[in-house]
């Protein structure tokens, strides 16, 4: 089974850092991935985007076309992915950046506010966290609990104190369920 | 040991100084500066010497002073840089000086752009600098295998007193993958009897220079050269295979672009179509006998590169027209996806052809219709 997840939004948005949380996670369970930035000149306001490959086999192309998942945090991206996410695949979209709902039929896909989920838990940087909680909720690439984990493992001494409210911003993102 | 996940570029620098890099010489440039940068803390902390030279040209002629000495230095830079330090890598090959270079290849000519690209084989492999010599280029697909051909780098440039260039691109310098990275190895404290500085029974000094104006001296140099690359050749070819046992068809392709076509060679099997992929590791020296063993009975080889065919070159003169030979490529730092390389795959299994199809001329006749224009 392999999973190819691409996570896109405006740099500042946490979109690298949510991707690099999967990866970690997967890696603790054992599964091959990888994570691989858009590079680039790419500043707070620009574009940037991941993308993460879980699989059980050695990965081929770290990239993909039509991947299985779409994380959106606004609306350039959101225009971009939702025509590429592979048919019965998954897109994560933040309510709170976009001024539409997606129009495909053949794929699953959540409206979440995440930055207001965000404002509600006390910082809007935890918006990438509460869309991840969702994904994985769904999509169930990893066993549960596998994200939290990854999180208290691998986040430095001195910033140990946000692991808590990430772990909530993902638990309110888990509540979302597609039908 | 645990696993780390890490960047390809900081794997390589941390698994250098793991294996007893002494000194680094480098200058910054995108998608290679997290590997100077990484060691820009890491060597003062470990009493080591780094230095950001003053350009490209000041940090291959350090690695050409230093490595006299016979420690473990090594340099790195993506293609701009390379191509600046040519000068250079003739004269350590010329001097016989173990070196390990780094080129993270980027789209190019010119000073192009930073997107990942693999149009710098040519220039490494065959050449770049003046005058005859090799290089043993090594080129990773993956973050763990940066990290062992690292290590081996370093034991290839001693073992054969030559250049070891690592040849990645923007994808594998910036990609994390989970890693598993050599425990740290003992400093060498003395050093090799070729080296200035060693120790020498008769009181004679160790002369390294590659001024040679005799030609008759000069080619006896050449002679050995050459002959120590042939063991090269005979020694240390490496290459990964995947299911080739009863394979019809097969592709060739290293880096980056090997393992997006590992993606397409499955989706081919999944469809009934009995297809391997040969993935050279040693690009130089070539894994020639294991192609040519490969050639007899298949139905096609499809090539595929991040340039415009520079290995299709050396490959289409190894099959010699055995079977016919295709050819799928992007340039310019643009990667191909595993979908383009499956419509490769398609047209090699029922498209009508023979062995004398011009691989290159139908390739960049679909360039020209891909990207639009009638040039």
């Amino acid at each position: 089974m392999q999973s190819e997840v691409i996570i896109s939004g405006f740099g500042g948005q946490g979109t690298l850092y949510a991707g690099q949380v999967y990866a970690y996670a997967a890696m603790d369970e054992g599964k091959h991935v990888t994570w691989i930035p858009s590079y680039g000149p790419e500043m707070r306001g620009g574009t940037a985007n991941c993308t993460v490959v879980i699989s059980d086999e050695e990965i081929g192309s770290p990239s993909a076309l039509h991947p299985r998942a779409v994380i959106a945090l606004n609306l350039p991206s959101l225009d971009k992915y939702e025509p590429l996410v592979a048919p019965g695949g998954y897109l994560i979209v933040n309510e709170s950046m976009v001024n539409r709902e997606p129009t495909r039929t053949d794929i699953h896909w959540l409206m979440i506010p995440a930055n207001a989920i965000a404002q509600e838990l006390g910082n809007e940087r935890v918006a990438n966290m509460v869309l991840l909680g969702a994904l994985e909720a769904n999509m169930k690439a990893l066993p549960e609990g596998s994200l939290e984990k990854a999180l208290k493992g691998h986040t430095a001494e001195r910033l140990q104190k946000f692991v808590g409210l990430n772990i909530e911003a993902m638990h309110r993102g888990a509540e979302f369920k597609v039908d | 040991m645990a696993l780390e996940m890490i960047k390809g570029n900081v794997a390589v620098a941390e698994t250098a100084l793991r294996v007893g890099l002494v000194a680094y010489f480098g200058y910054p440039i995108t998608p290679q500066t997290e590997l100077l940068e990484h060691l820009s803390a890491r060597m003062p902390e470990l009493g080591r010497a780094f230095v950001q030279a003053e350009s490209e040209l000041g940090a291959i002629n350090m690695v050409y002073g230093s490595a006299c000495t016979g420690m473990r230095v090594m340099t790195s830079s993506s293609s701009p840089g390379i191509s600046l330090m040519q000068e250079g890598i003739s004269y350590i090959a010329g001097t016989e000086l173990p070196a390990v270079i780094v080129n993270v290849v980027r789209g190019g000519p010119g000073l192009g752009n930073i997107a990942p690209s693999q149009a710098d084989y040519t220039q490494m492999v065959h050449g770049g600098g003046h005058g005859e010599y090799h290089v043993i280029v090594l080129a990773p697909a993956s973050v763990q295998e940066a990290v062992d051909l690292t290590e081996l780098a370093f034991d290839l440039a001693e073992k054969y007193r030559m250049v070891v260039c690592i040849l990645m691109d923007g994808y594998i310098g910036q990609m994390m993958e989970p890693v598993e990275l050599p425990p740290f190895a003992p400093l060498r404290t003395k050093a090799p009897s070729w080296a200035v500085g060693a120790e020498h029974p008769e009181g004679e000094r160790a002369v390294l220079t590659s001024i040679n104006i005799n030609p008759a001296t000069q080619e006896i140099f050449n002679v050995k050269m050459m002959s120590r690359w042939q063991e090269v050749e005979k020694e240390e070819v490496r290459y990964k295979g995947y299911y080739l046992d009863d394979a019809e068809y097969v592709i060739v392709g290293y880096g980056t672009a090997g393992r997006i076509a590992l993606s397409s060679v499955r989706a081919a099997r999944e469809k009934g179509i009995k297809i391997g992929l040969l993935r050279p590791i040693t690009v130089s020296p070539f894994p020639v006998e294991v192609l040519d063993k490969l050639v007899p009975g298949k139905k096609g080889i499809l090539v595929v590169e991040m340039n415009n065919g520079q290995m299709l070159d050396d490959i289409s003169a190894i099959v010699a027209r055995r079977v016919p030979v295709h050819f799928y490529g992007r340039m310019g730092g643009m990667v191909p996806y595993p979908d383009e390389i499956d419509t490769a795959i398609d047209e090699m299994v029922h498209g009508d052809y023979d062995v004398n199809r011009d691989a290159r001329g139908v390739w960049l006749a679909k360039m020209r219709e891909l990207v639009g224009t009638g040039a």
